[in-house]
């Protein structure tokens, strides 16, 4: 392949908008997955995303210090997922229902609070250069790499291994899986999925502090398009394992950034078809996944979504 | 109210069909008394709030009354937003009647009345107005209804969760209406909002006499009564109840329940795509980005709040479409964003949600729980 050439262009711009724009998912998704194993749903991790966003943004413009905005983004994340969990926790409430209510309460929050933050600029988050090896311009883009990228695949690994392997991992399973046995075990179905959820929220906020931190690396409303909602998708995809929710994550990058890549070489044609793109890719691997014999057997048993 | 229920209750329960018809008029007091209990204290949260930022919560439903219900204009101004709202918390309440969350009416809204737009452009000046809108509305409750009918066919067909196909599809309808409104179908006329053609001013729809607002309004309440008595007085609606309270049962009887979910789930985009009709022939004269203003989203809340009956979607849809026109006059005198109309919302939305735990738990509607602490 000569370097340089359009296809290449493309290809190179593939790869690096496939590892930014795959990111945010990769921790929501991760953060879903955790919750889901739990045996609840929260549909509200879009809301989370929204809020993570904005707080980050604003951290990182009051303080300086981006970094502190990727923790604010997180514990906004987590009081975000432990309201889902205590008002779930109440008897005869619809998780379904209660995310769809969260989704509209964060992003009320984050544009009410979020107005001022429009028009600054707040230092972002730093990159890494892994494409020092070449002189090839585009490589060297591409591989420009996000600290939260890399963090989030060793996430992925680490998830993978505590929840075959620990103690914590096992609970969270058991839960998942029956909540009679979960009590007869002595542990509390409640404080677990409060536990999972807001674990969850909290990764939902590091991947809206990314957005707004990195790429496209600004806070404004129109920031975060369903990608929220398209990674409780991927999760049902992924078929609840760490390990398959990355790949998805990456596939969903990749198709994410078709759109921008095309752009990059001056094709804007059908720009909006392109965008359109995930969610079309989320649908048809919702129809390709869904109600199989694979998804049922490793759906957790408690949940709600694989009626 | 309270008060007045527990008044007009007998202190010993009264026998046979009598006693039948109390605990009917209870249950019909606790669906309203709960989401009533759940806005007040949505209320009350949001005044903590407004407080806890130095603004007056007196001051804020003195201008939500004042600029949704205070004055001729404003009312005009709160119908104006209801009609939408009663046809996408339609959209909403009948597939919930299922028992199905289907959460799509944005995305049918901004297809239906894109359609309507599209449809209307080989005729704009040519055809008879009467004509065009004709053709322009069955465009947009044909697409509508497809589409949504499309997440409900996905339903019976492979078990997709309709919730997320719903919300996928709303983002797939915006994207289809960008693309033709970015590219094929835009009006070089306008340089500045890509739109398509404006169908002009005769093909627009016209005021109901006496009041300045739109015919969409008539049709909005009239397809809430038209639902009810579909969902509530006919076999059909019966078959819906039984389905959404238990699928095996509903299957055991011979129901076609998967023919039932295709069918609710085209009603509920047709009354969507009607809504986008109405936007585009009465309100924006064509089709763009306005379409996606968000009433499908806010028609969930609606829908929730009057427990998905179509006849309290009509009220509930003028008290927020009532708080949606305060917005304006809102930011601008009390210089709160224009955001604090959604996030009043999503607390609503919240509180609602929590309350749901109430049903069958008060003693004051349930007498049952009376007599068994005895």
């Amino acid at each position: 392949m000569e370097p340089g050439s359009a296809f290449f262009m493309v290809l190179m711009a593939m790869i690096g908008g496939a590892i930014r724009v795959s990111t945010p998912f990769l921790f929501v998704a991760l953060g879903e997955m955790i919750t889901e194993r739990a045996g609840r749903i929260n549909l509200g991790l879009e809301g989370t995303l929204v809020l993570g966003a904005m707080s980050a943004y604003a951290t990182s413009y009051q303080t300086g210090s981006p970094w502190l905005g990727v923790l604010v983004a997180g514990l906004a994340g987590m009081g975000m997922g432990m309201l889902h969990a205590t008002i779930c926790r109440l008897p005869k409430v619809n998780d379904i229902a209660v995310g769809i209510a969260l989704m509209l309460f964060g992003t009320g929050i984050a544009f009410f609070f979020g107005k001022p933050y429009i028009q600054p600029s707040a230092p972002r988050l730093p990159s890494i250069p892994l494409g020092g090896w070449s002189d090839n311009p585009q490589v060297v883009e591409a591989l420009k790499i996000n600290p939260l990228f890399i963090i989030g695949i060793a996430l992925a690994f680490f998830l993978a291994w505590a929840l075959k392997n620990t103690r914590a991992g096992l609970i969270l399973r058991v839960t998942g899986d029956s909540e009679v046995a979960a009590r007869a075990l002595g542990h509390s179905v409640g404080l677990v999925r409060l536990a999972a959820t807001g674990f969850g929220g909290f990764l939902a906020g590091v991947g809206g502090a990314f957005l707004s931190l990195y790429y496209p690396g600004s806070w404004n409303e129109g920031l975060s398009s369903g990608q929220g909602l398209m990674a409780v998708a991927l999760v049902i995809f992924a078929r609840w394992h760490p390990i398959r929710c990355m790949l998805a994550a990456l596939l969903f990058g990749a198709a994410g950034a078709i759109g921008p890549a095309l752009q990059s070489i001056g094709i804007t044609q059908g720009y909006y078809f392109f965008n359109a793109a995930p969610y079309i890719l989320t649908l048809f691997l919702m129809i390709g996944s869904a109600g199989s014999k694979k998804a049922l057997r490793d759906a957790p048993g408690e949940l709600s979504l694989t009626r | 109210m309270m008060a007045a229920d527990s008044a007009s209750l007998p202190s010993a329960p009264p026998a046979g069909a009598s006693r039948a018809r109390a605990l009917l008029w209870l249950g019909h007091a606790e669906a309203l008394a709960i989401p009533l209990l759940a806005l007040l204290v949505s209320a009350l949260l949001f005044s903590v709030f407004l407080l806890m930022l130095g603004k007056s919560p007196v001051q804020f439903f003195q201008l939500v009354w004042l600029g949704g219900f205070g004055t001729a204009f404003s009312w005009s101004n709160t119908l104006l937003r209801a009609a939408p709202l009663m046809l996408t918390a339609l959209a909403v309440a009948i597939p919930a009647r299922l028992g199905m969350t289907m959460i799509g009416a944005e995305g049918a809204l901004v297809l239906g009345g894109f359609s309507a737009a599209a449809i209307a452009l080989p005729m704009i000046g040519i055809a008879n107005p009467w004509l065009m809108n004709a053709a322009m509305m069955l465009a947009a409750i044909a697409v509508g209804g497809l589409w949504t009918g499309l997440a409900g066919s996905l339903r019976r067909y492979r078990g997709v969760n309709e919730t997320i196909s719903t919300l996928l599809l709303s983002y797939i309808a915006i994207a289809i209406m960008n693309f033709f409104v970015e590219g094929a179908l835009r009006d070089p006329a306008d340089p500045n909002k890509p739109s398509t053609r404006n169908i002009g001013a005769e093909a627009m729809i016209g005021k109901i006499p006496g009041i300045d607002v739109h015919w969409g309004l008539a049709f909005a309440v009239g397809a809430c009564i038209l639902l009810y008595v579909l969902m509530l007085r006919t076999t059909f609606g019966f078959a819906c109840a039984v389905a959404g309270g238990n699928p095996r049962a509903a299957l055991a009887q011979g129901l076609p329940v998967g023919r039932l979910v295709v069918i609710a789930s085209m009603i509920a985009g047709a009354c969507a795509g009607l809504a986008g009709f109405f936007e585009v022939a009465a309100v924006h004269g064509k089709a763009n980005a306005s379409l996606a203003a968000g009433y499908g989203f806010t028609g969930i809340l609606v829908a929730f709040l009057a427990r998905h009956h179509p006849l309290a979607i009509i009220p509930v849809a003028i008290l927020f479409g009532g708080i949606a026109a305060a917005g304006g006059i809102i930011q601008r005198r009390m210089g709160l964003p224009d955001a604090s109309v959604l996030l009043l919302q999503g607390l609503c939305f919240v509180v609602l949600l929590a309350s749901e735990t109430l049903y069958g738990r008060l003693r004051l509607f349930n007498p049952a729980l009376r007599t068994e602490r005895t």
